[in-house]
């Protein structure tokens, strides 16, 4: 079931707007070289707080960015690619990162607790127990009559109250999306191993329509705008994590390499000069954004 | 004094939010049975949650994190086990984390005598983390007071009720007497068996000052509460919760540190709260705290 190409509606590289394919894909750089940035500074012990990176799963924020960027945002504790995709700030996220001030949340909260009340960002940050953000996101939407979406993990589906503040969604009719970020692991423990039931099942078992798709952009992309006119509704998306679940280390290659089947898509639609492009800009900024000397500096303070 | 009850209180203060505030009243089985002990008005802005303790909490929260001030109304404090997960982890948290506050009013009814699921005080478990307000009030205008100290402030706050209280109208005001020879600190339900210990213990020539406390977390320590300990020289703070790291060893160490003088701790004993009368471990009643001023006494 689980597999690179599940659930992908055929040639939508071919229909969705070029443009819109640049901006998935530049908003997917955004994370992937910041990331790569932040790699480099843990590794030379710059950073030494624990960090959660969602490297191999910025596809669907990418995407997701591009269609709700007025949905109040509940994210999960993997969340860098949910801030950068959405419009947060990099030297704010990279200042929280360090700890520091001028960081999301005054460098008090960290990697996996981002949150951004600015550029009309409304994202609320996690706090660490899966799932949490699910009823949290549902109430928020309860308040305020505003659509919000909520990113968690596979694990997280697990969790009781996931459950039923999804099923209290559908009771109440409230303009909520669930997205499950489906890497199959919870630290390394697949999801086989935990149960034999769908998440996807369950939602739909609710009264929500709902969706098992890989985590092709452009899959997400149409999804997400038919979904966002039928909530509450639910999308459970294939992904893969990269590195371990907290921290920079790896465990081999994953299932597959969203990054390059994007780029490799994006070529064969005749768009490898504009990628190039925008591949080479997003490194010379991360580059600059991660300047060494400028690390020694605070790593000393 | 007014005819105006603790119940006839929690209505109108809730008529009025979810009427004129834009405010939110959620829990479970609110609209049946007596509608909380008749503390619930029947209005606008009631929301039923389904059975579902952590989600119903973690909705609650939502709907203040965008500004509801929702009242959560618990019917039992024993369910704060399961409810207070999103309250600590998230609301008590968002404030000092990220500068925007949850303020969410917890209505947390208290019980006695009803076995060991419907009997529970937890007030303490909530003042041991940060980002808590917690009160216990017994009065209608302890209830007038809280309330505007949660509309003027934006943190979490733990609402420590007591079925008990719902039908009294009377303030209850501190006692000071001349050359007393102790002094009782009340929380919660033992507020109402504080004149009636004080009655005994008086009959044996023990002169009693009595002092009520209303707030549990912030505990200022004020020379409301100082005085008269340094007068009497001895103290014994009571609460309706277990005494092993609950609320009553946590505020006598607080008066002790603050005057120097002995202050015991008197609550619950360390067993569980069983249905029938040998086994219910009830409140510490007045009979209990003539035991125990006469042991502090005689050392």
């Amino acid at each position: 079931m689980r597999s690179s190409t599940f659930g992908i509606v055929p040639d939508l590289s071919n229909i969705i707007n070029q443009d819109i394919s640049l901006e998935i894909f530049r908003r997917m750089c955004r994370v992937r070289y910041f990331e790569k940035g932040l790699i480099e500074a843990v590794k030379n012990g710059t950073i030494t707080y624990p960090i959660y990176l969602s490297s191999g799963q910025e596809s669907i924020a990418a995407a997701m960015s591009l269609v709700i960027p007025e949905f109040m945002i509940f994210a999960q504790h993997r969340c860098h690619a949910t801030y950068l995709s959405f419009g947060g700030d990099t030297e704010r996220l990279k200042d929280e990162l360090f700890g520091l001030p001028g960081g999301t949340s005054g460098g008090r909260a960290g990697s996996n607790c981002i949150q951004c009340h600015e550029h009309n960002i409304t994202m609320y940050g996690h706090h660490g127990l899966i799932g949490e953000n699910v009823p949290i996101a549902v109430g928020a939407a309860l308040g305020s009559g505003k659509p919000a979406v909520s990113f968690f993990g596979d694990g997280a589906t697990e969790e009781d109250y996931v459950f039923a503040a999804m099923g209290f969604a559908v009771s109440h009719k409230l303009p909520v999306l669930f997205v499950c970020e489906d890497n199959n692991l919870s630290i390394l423990t697949t999801v086989d191993v935990r149960r034999s039931w769908s998440m996807t099942n369950v939602a739909q078992a609710l009264g929500m329509p709902a969706v098992d798709i890989a985590d092709d952009p452009w899959t997400i992309y149409r999804k997400a705008q038919e979904f966002k006119n039928t909530l509450p509704a639910f999308m459970n998306i294939y992904t893969c994590r990269e590195n371990w679940h907290m921290g920079t280390g790896t465990d081999g290659k994953p299932e597959w390499d969203r990054f390059n089947l994007v780029k490799e898509e994006c070529n064969k639609r005749g768009l490898a000069n504009k990628i190039c492009q925008i591949e080479k800009e997003t490194q010379d900024q991360m580059k600059e954004l991660w300047d060494k000397k400028p690390l020694q500096i605070l790593s000393k303070r | 004094m007014g005819q105006k009850t603790v119940a006839d209180t929690i209505k109108e203060v809730t008529r009025n939010h979810l009427t004129n505030n834009h405010g939110l009243l959620l829990g479970e089985s609110i609209t049946a049975v007596g509608w909380v002990n008749n503390t619930v008005p029947d209005c606008p802005g009631i929301v039923e949650l389904p059975m579902t303790d952590v989600a119903g909490a973690g909705i609650a929260v939502g709907a203040a994190l965008v500004g509801r001030r929702p009242i959560f109304v618990i019917r039992f404090q024993d369910f704060l086990i399961l409810n207070g997960s999103p309250l600590i982890f998230y609301a008590a948290k968002t404030k000092e984390l990220h500068g925007k506050g949850a303020p969410v009013f917890v209505r947390a009814i208290g019980a006695d005598g009803l076995g060991p699921v419907h009997s529970g005080i937890l007030h303490s478990i909530f003042m041991h983390f940060p980002g808590f307000r917690v009160c216990s009030p017994m009065t209608p205008g302890e209830y007038e007071e809280i309330w505007e100290n949660f509309l003027a402030n934006d943190d979490p706050m733990i609402v420590s009720e007591h079925r008990v209280s719902y039908g009294n109208t009377q303030e209850l005001n501190d006692r000071i007497v001349d050359n007393a020879d102790i002094t009782l600190y009340a929380i919660s339900s033992v507020r109402f068996e504080l004149h009636k210990a004080a009655e005994m213990l008086e009959e044996e020539g023990i002169k009693c000052n009595l002092v009520h406390l209303l707030w549990l977390k912030p505990f200022v320590v004020t020379e409301r509460l100082t005085e008269p300990l340094l007068q009497s020289k001895k103290g014994v703070v009571i609460d309706p919760g277990y005494e092993i790291a609950g609320a009553s060893q946590s505020l006598a160490y607080e008066l002790n540190q603050a005057t120097g003088y002995k202050v015991m701790a008197l609550g619950l004993y360390d067993r569980s709260k069983c249905l029938c009368p040998p086994l219910q471990n009830k409140t510490p009643d007045a009979a209990r705290i003539f035991d125990t001023v006469k042991i502090l006494l005689d050392e």
